[in-house]
């Protein structure tokens, strides 16, 4: 897929932890989102119970996927839309174009979209001549700054404040340029104001979904703003873009998804917006789209059924893993060099892009376990990246300093006898070595512990040896 | 249980480069009236090899393990991560291999961290020690999130004479060891290190304590690199009032 760095993790995470305005900015938004999560955890006893049914009911669609999509596009065309299938992400800008040549389309209004950024909705179609308009202010910030999003939720999470006013004044340049801009209200307003005009304009409108229903044949979208539904209600045609993972049986389970949804991304009880739209307009609905199209992609997630990585397939996107990770914390979205970051992504990238590609992404991680604490569908992380290390290791992928180092500590672990001679006459050393210092500030093959940190020397004799003596 | 035979998994690196830890996980086991014994046949629990996809090398080590440790009461480890490689996931490393699964359930059953051991199983509440001064204490991950301790040792630390707990925001958040992590992505890690210490140092606690000794002597070595004066220590060491060697990292006085 086009534009990922994922293969350059490493060299990506060195450039971020440099930036100062990404450390700023992160440390603002952890604790909003850490802390909003635990306070709404704590107003509803039920919430663990409500993450159980919900992992249980992903677990039941994902056993029967091909009756609940084959249900929601029967429902779909009832309804009056049209449903599209889509192989690849190649498969998805296709029909996309396709459809706004179709109406001659020049401007396309955008809700935030994971799916598009996964298939690059927006190079398509500017490459064929189409505006495409993000909505969502996090979007639009990042789309004057020419960036990718760096988080699934809060996609210009890593700017400061004053970095968006900076790109406001040099884009904005017909407003006042003596106006104030301090206060993210301000910043929103005027965004608003760009924003609304060209809403107006646009022949197309594209939106995601973070549900679709296959009871109603309905997509469901939830946002802050109310920007989805202005992308999708004002156009001539709206098309819905979203993963085949994504439908639920009915309205009803829907719901249980929206109590732990919101909770657990930024802590409130409910989004703003919840908006659900079924087909195109009817003769008496008061607004609407002439055309409803849904878009249904693929790429690569049935391949992931039944196999090790099929619980990562529940995630409902939330955002709650990479808020509570302290690499991603450290390094910010951008290092991870593609669409999805964090521990999510550290589990579905390779499976979308290949392991070659995004191999560093299961193994940057200490498994410390937070992010499956508070993974709203209870996906077990950190068992699924240590997956990703397996296949590699079995692949030989696994860099071969790593390789031969484990295989050889392996081979003396499971030598004890030899393993306790060994280490018994290494630590006598290293212990005489450092016992002056109690540490050492640097040791030659322990170069990637002692560039940042001492390294306590050992106290002499080894616990075995000294168990032995004693008795 | 009146007096329980206690197999100590001493954990590598407590076996290396701190024995006076192992000393006092024996001096609380033998007070709390268990007979300590010390399976010889130990190395490692595998952990650097599962957590590096290398499956096979981890079944051998933890099959030498089981091996080595069947036939007592309990195994305990003065680490949450190596009890909770034991307890939590030698089970499904054989979940394909019915025999060895069913004595890898057996041992999980019967393996536990120390300070957890001593207050849940053991039934300890106090312990009779003392260490005048302001400590704080950091939770490892492991033992915290595999194991659920983390009201044990704040009790235990509680009954200390003298000692002043100062309790460590963001606790639960990891210190950036990980294992093979910290030298692997050395760059990151030293962020959460420093994160983590600039925390501790903000606490204005002397000492520190966890009872894992990876992430203690990841975030010693950071606070010594940064000249903090803050001593580190396991919590094993204050509870068993063994704390006349030097701490972690520090010279000896003579
Ligand atoms: S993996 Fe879980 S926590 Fe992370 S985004 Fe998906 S649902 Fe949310």
């Amino acid at each position: 897929m086009s534009g990922s760095t994922t293969s350059q993790f490493k060299e990506n995470a060195v450039r971020q932890l440099a930036d100062v305005d990404l450390r700023q900015a992160l440390t603002k938004s952890k604790g909003h989102f850490t802390g909003g999560r635990q306070n709404a955890m704590d107003k509803l006893p039920e919430f663990d119970a409500l993450r159980d049914q919900a992992r249980d009911l992903k677990d039941h669609v994902l056993e029967n996927l091909d009756f609940y999509l084959e249900t929601y596009e029967q429902n779909v065309i009832a309804s009056g839309g049209q449903v599209h299938w889509a192989r690849t992400a190649k498969d998805a800008q296709d029909i996309v174009l396709d459809i706004c040549r179709s109406v001659d389309a020049t401007s396309v209004n955008k809700g935030k979209s994971m799916i598009g950024e996964e298939c690059d909705i927006n190079e398509a179609l500017e490459a064929n001549g189409i505006r495409a308009v993000e909505t969502d202010l996090g979007e639009y910030i990042i789309q004057i700054r020419n960036e990718r999003p760096s988080h699934i939720i809060a996609p210009a999470v890593h700017l400061t404040k004053a970095q968006v006013e900076t790109s406001f004044r040099e884009t904005h340049t017909h407003l006042d340029p003596d106006r104030i801009l301090e206060e993210p209200p301000t910043l929103l307003e005027e965004a608003r104001t760009v924003l609304r005009k060209k809403y107006f304009e646009a022949e197309v409108g594209i939106t995601g979904a973070n549900f679709l229903v296959a009871e109603t044949g309905s997509s469901i979208i939830v946002t802050n703003e109310g920007n989805g539904d202005l992308s999708q209600l004002l156009p001539k045609v709206h098309i819905v873009l979203a993963s085949i993972e994504k439908v639920v049986p009915t309205l009803e389970d829907a719901s249980t998804f929206l109590r732990v949804l919101a909770r657990s991304a930024t802590g409130q009880d409910f989004s703003v917006y919840t908006t659900v739209s079924t087909g195109p307009r009817r003769s008496t609905d008061p607004d609407g789209p002439e055309q409803y199209h849904v878009i249904l992609l693929d790429n690569g997630r049935t391949g992931m059924l039944g196999t090790e990585f099929h619980e990562m397939l529940r995630c409902i996107r939330c955002g709650a893993c990479m808020n509570h990770c302290p690499v991603y914390q450290s390094v910010g979205g951008h290092a991870y060099g593609w669409v999805y970051p964090g521990p999510m992504g550290a589990v579905l990238s390779p499976s979308l892009l290949g392991v070659d590609e995004a191999g560093h992404l299961p193994n940057a991680s200490t498994f410390c376990g937070r992010c499956e604490e508070v993974c709203p569908v209870r996906i077990p992380l950190p068992k699924l990246m240590r997956h990703w290390r397996e296949r590699e290791f079995e692949r030989h992928l696994t860099p071969r300093a790593a390789r031969t180092g484990i295989r050889l500590w392996a081979f003396f672990a499971q030598r004890p006898g030899l393993y306790q001679m060994a280490t018994g006459l290494q630590m006598r050393l290293m212990g005489w070595m450092g016992r002056r210092k109690g540490r050492f500030s640097s040791v030659p093959l322990a170069k990637g512990w002692t560039k940042y940190r001492d390294l306590p020397a050992p106290e002499g004799k080894t616990f075995q040896q000294q168990w032995a003596g004693r008795k | 249980m009146a007096n329980p035979r206690v197999a100590l998994f001493v954990t590598c690196l407590v076996d290396l480069f701190r024995p006076s830890v192992g000393f006092a996980t024996v001096k609380l086991l033998e007070d709390a009236g268990c007979a300590v014994e010390v399976p010889r046949q130990q190395t490692c629990c595998g952990q650097p090899a599962y957590n590096s996809g290398d499956k096979a090398d981890t079944k051998a080590i933890a099959r030498q393990v089981i091996e080595a440790f069947e036939g007592y009461d309990y195994t305990v480890a003065p680490s949450g991560s190596c009890a909770g490689m034991i307890s939590k996931h030698y089970p499904a490393l054989f979940a394909d291999d019915p025999e060895w699964a069913e004595r890898a359930q057996k041992l999980a059953e019967r393996t536990h961290e120390l300070v957890s051991f001593l207050t849940d199983v053991m039934g300890v509440e106090a312990v009779a020690s003392q260490f005048d001064g302001a400590v704080t204490y950091h939770d490892s991950c492991s033992g915290l999130r595999e194991l659920s301790i983390h009201d044990q040792p704040r009790r235990l630390l509680g009954s200390v004479e003298g000692l002043h707990l100062r309790e460590l925001p963001d606790a639960n958040v990891c210190c950036g060891f990980g294992g093979t992590f910290c030298v692997k992505y050395a760059d990151i890690s030293d962020r959460m290190v420093e994160t983590k210490i600039t925390q501790v140092i903000e606490t204005g606690a002397d000492t520190l304590l966890a009872g894992d000794l990876g992430c203690l002597m990841n975030m010693a070595g950071k606070l010594q690199r940064e000249g903090a004066g803050i001593q580190v220590r396991h919590v094993a060491e204050v509870l068993a009032g063994m704390t006349d060697k030097p701490a972690i990292g520090e010279p000896s006085k003579d």
